[in-house]
């Protein structure tokens, strides 16, 4: 009983003393997270000051980011916190910064350049933005030339845009039994293909809208085993382009972790279509599509809005084929920054480094999100 | 009204207890009445009695006398299905069954027409089914003939006629070769129902494109787009071009409009530019600067 007694008092005491040297004491990361002071106290090196700037756009610090800046004479404060969250509403307005990552390029006794990579947090995952900063020796001390990117400004104009938008009216609670509603779009699976990964099997496939209005589609499918028993079930969540205009086709991707393909006696695919309310505009061009072998395998291209709306969030999947047009994969990406009109914006979607070599052909598809009407 | 269902209850269950006093019955029952129709039940004796006349969602109550016939109008009972007559007398209770049957005018059509919308040219791809029912809502359950008919725009119109097993018919149509709004009707006796059907264009045919230098950009444009049957394909369906280059690619999906759809791409001299709308391709077109 006595030893108990004692055993709870050390504890209690051991908590207090680890809280006091806490507070006293904070780690270097604590502190910069708190707001308290940077990781990296003093910028005596390039990096650590590059550092210190990464440390204050964590703690969205913009006035002391913004103080420390070398070239800060060249743009206002707001610009350069519209540069790093973007200037309309994207995926970066709602993120905050996780980490980042800091590379030293090249170093003289007067200047250096430092690669900070930034991975955002956005309700979609992490998005890395790369920045090159030019870091300059003053005095004593290192500042970061902010490399900013001054936004592509449209002369006024206007935009005519006349493409079908369609509206669905069901039927209501008060008709009779047997009373016609609206017919659901008719969709339909043009490929299906199972693939074996080291973390499971991935169902990969294209879904197509053979109707003539719009459709809200998901695709879900249930693996079975060779006694025809459900081993499990899984949806392609967002690795699909929910919205189909007619004769569009979008691809998916349904994954099935800890499975092996071995057990798998058979598929059964679920597709889910919807009628939904859409319009055709915006029309999204994919320009200056490159594949990339391995290493570093991916798909680049730019993104340009040929219509007069801004998309607020712009989703690129895309879906590969070898040499006899089989799917091998479909990776997708998240654009952090809005689709501005005639505005080029650039993608790149990594591709597996195995798969890369297979891959022969692709095609690409764009989800558009746009808070003036979702799309 | 928990009273009257009390009484209910009890007279049913001294009914069912007695049932070799039901059987030796001598109240004369009708032969299948039909739903809504005037019937009547004769009860022989003297004396006053209590006449339940008890069925689904329908019960009955009379006060007889014994030795006259118990006269009920119509409309007094509407649900086609099997009742119960039980006669609460004085020292004795008598109980029977009988049915009341649809009536035979057909009155209400459910018409189940399906799909609402499918392309032009489908065999046997629209389908009828019809439940007849009678004034009160009864199935009517005797074979009754009935005629679907579907016309179209141009004045094309399928007939079957067929007749009802168990309330029922149905049948199948083609969807003729031209888009637009048939009108399926169905009849039975002088009443009928009808739905509209939208034959919408199939898939595009002979899809084809032409190209030409605009400034720096590449005017991409297509025919105006048809199905086999010459039918305009649906505005807002998107076609897609594809322009490949020097090992790099740009891709745009256009929506139809006014029948065509049309992009600007950049000029490369070399490319090879397709075009395809769902999963039908087009032409080709490898350009030449």
């Amino acid at each position: 009983m006595n030893s108990g007694r004692l055993l709870a008092v050390l504890l209690a005491a051991a908590t207090i003393a680890l809280v006091l040297i806490g507070t006293v004491w904070p780690a270097p990361s604590a502190a910069a997270y708190a707001g308290a002071k940077s990781m990296l106290a003093t910028s005596s090196t390039a990096e650590a000051a590059v550092g210190i700037l990464g440390d204050e756009i964590r703690a969205q610090a913009w006035d002391k980011a913004y103080s420390s800046l070398a070239n800060r004479a060249q743009f206002t404060e707001p610009e350069f916190v519209h540069d790093l969250t973007g200037y309309y509403p994207s995926l970066l307005t709602y993120s905050t910064l996780g980490n980042f990552e800091v590379r030293p390029l090249h170093s003289s006794a007067n200047d250096a350049d430092v690669q900070l990579t930034l991975h955002w947090s956005t309700v979609v995952g992490s998005s890395p933005s790369t920045r090159t900063l030019h870091v300059i020796k003053s005095g004593e001390k290192w500042q970061v030339e902010w490399p900013i990117v001054t936004p592509q400004t449209l002369a006024p104009q206007v935009i005519p845009v006349n493409y079908l938008r369609w509206d669905v009216i069901y039927r209501g609670p008060g008709d009779d039994w047997g009373a016609q509603d609206v017919e659901a779009p008719h969709v339909r699976i043009v490929d299906m293909h199972p693939v074996e990964r080291a973390d499971g099997v991935v169902v990969l496939g294209e879904l197509l809208n053979e109707d003539i209005v719009p459709a809200y589609v998901s695709v879900s499918a249930t693996l079975l085993s060779k006694n025809q028993s459900p081993i499990a079930t899984e949806g392609s969540f967002d690795r699909i382009s929910h919205l189909l205009l007619p004769k569009q086709v979008t691809p998916f991707l349904i994954k099935f972790p800890n499975v092996s393909l071995s057990e798998v006696g058979s598929i059964r695919m679920t597709p889910l279509s919807a009628l939904i309310a859409a319009s055709a505009d915006p029309v999204i061009a994919i320009d200056n599509e490159q594949l990339h072998p391995a290493p570093g395998a991916s798909l680049t291209g730019q993104l340009n809005n040929q219509g007069g709306q801004i998309v607020n969030v712009a989703h690129v999947l895309g879906t590969f084929y070898d040499k006899a047009g089989n799917v091998v994969w479909v990776a997708d990406q998240y654009v952090n920054q809005a689709l501005l009109p005639q505005t080029p914006v650039p993608f790149e979607i990594h591709i597996p480094e195995d798969l890369a070599r297979s891959i022969s052909s692709q095609r690409t598809v764009i989800a558009t999100y746009s808070s003036e009407g979702s799309q | 009204m928990k009273l009257r269902v009390l009484l209910l209850h009890c007279v049913m269950a001294v009914a069912m207890m007695r049932p070799a006093l039901s059987q030796s019955t001598n109240m004369t029952l009708p032969t299948p009445v039909e739903a809504g129709k005037a019937f009547s039940i004769s009860i022989p004796g003297s004396g006053k009695a209590t006449l339940y006349i008890i069925g689904l969602g329908q019960v009955l109550k009379r006060d007889v006398s014994l030795g006259q016939s118990a006269f009920f109008p119509a409309g007094s009972l509407y649900n086609a299905g099997r009742y119960l007559a039980v006669l609460a007398g004085e020292s004795s209770t008598q109980s029977g069954e009988f049915d009341v049957s649809p009536a035979n005018k057909p009155a209400e059509l459910a018409f189940l027409a399906r799909p609402s919308r499918l392309p032009v040219g489908q065999h046997a791809g629209i389908t009828g089914a019809v439940y007849v029912f009678d004034a009160y809502h009864n199935l009517i359950t005797a074979p009754t003939p009935i005629t679907f008919e579907l016309s179209s725009p141009t004045g094309t119109v399928q007939k079957r006629g067929v007749e009802t097993h168990d309330g029922s018919a149905w049948t199948s149509m083609d969807s003729t070769g031209q888009q637009g709004m048939d009108r399926f009707v169905v009849r039975a006796g002088d009443i009928s129902s009808n739905r509209v059907i939208s034959q919408v264009p199939s898939d595009p045919c002979g899809l084809k494109m032409t190209a030409r230098q605009s400034g720096r950009q590449l005017l991409l444009v297509t025919d105006p787009v048809r199905d086999c049957n010459g039918n305009a394909v649906s505005d807002g369906t998107i076609v897609t071009f594809t322009e490949s280059f020097d090992g790099g690619q740009s891709t745009v999906d256009v929506p139809l409009k006014h029948g065509v759809a049309q992009v600007q791409l950049a000029s490369h001299n070399g490319a090879t530019i397709s075009v395809a709308s769902g999963i039908v391709m087009g032409n080709q077109i490898h350009w030449k600067d």
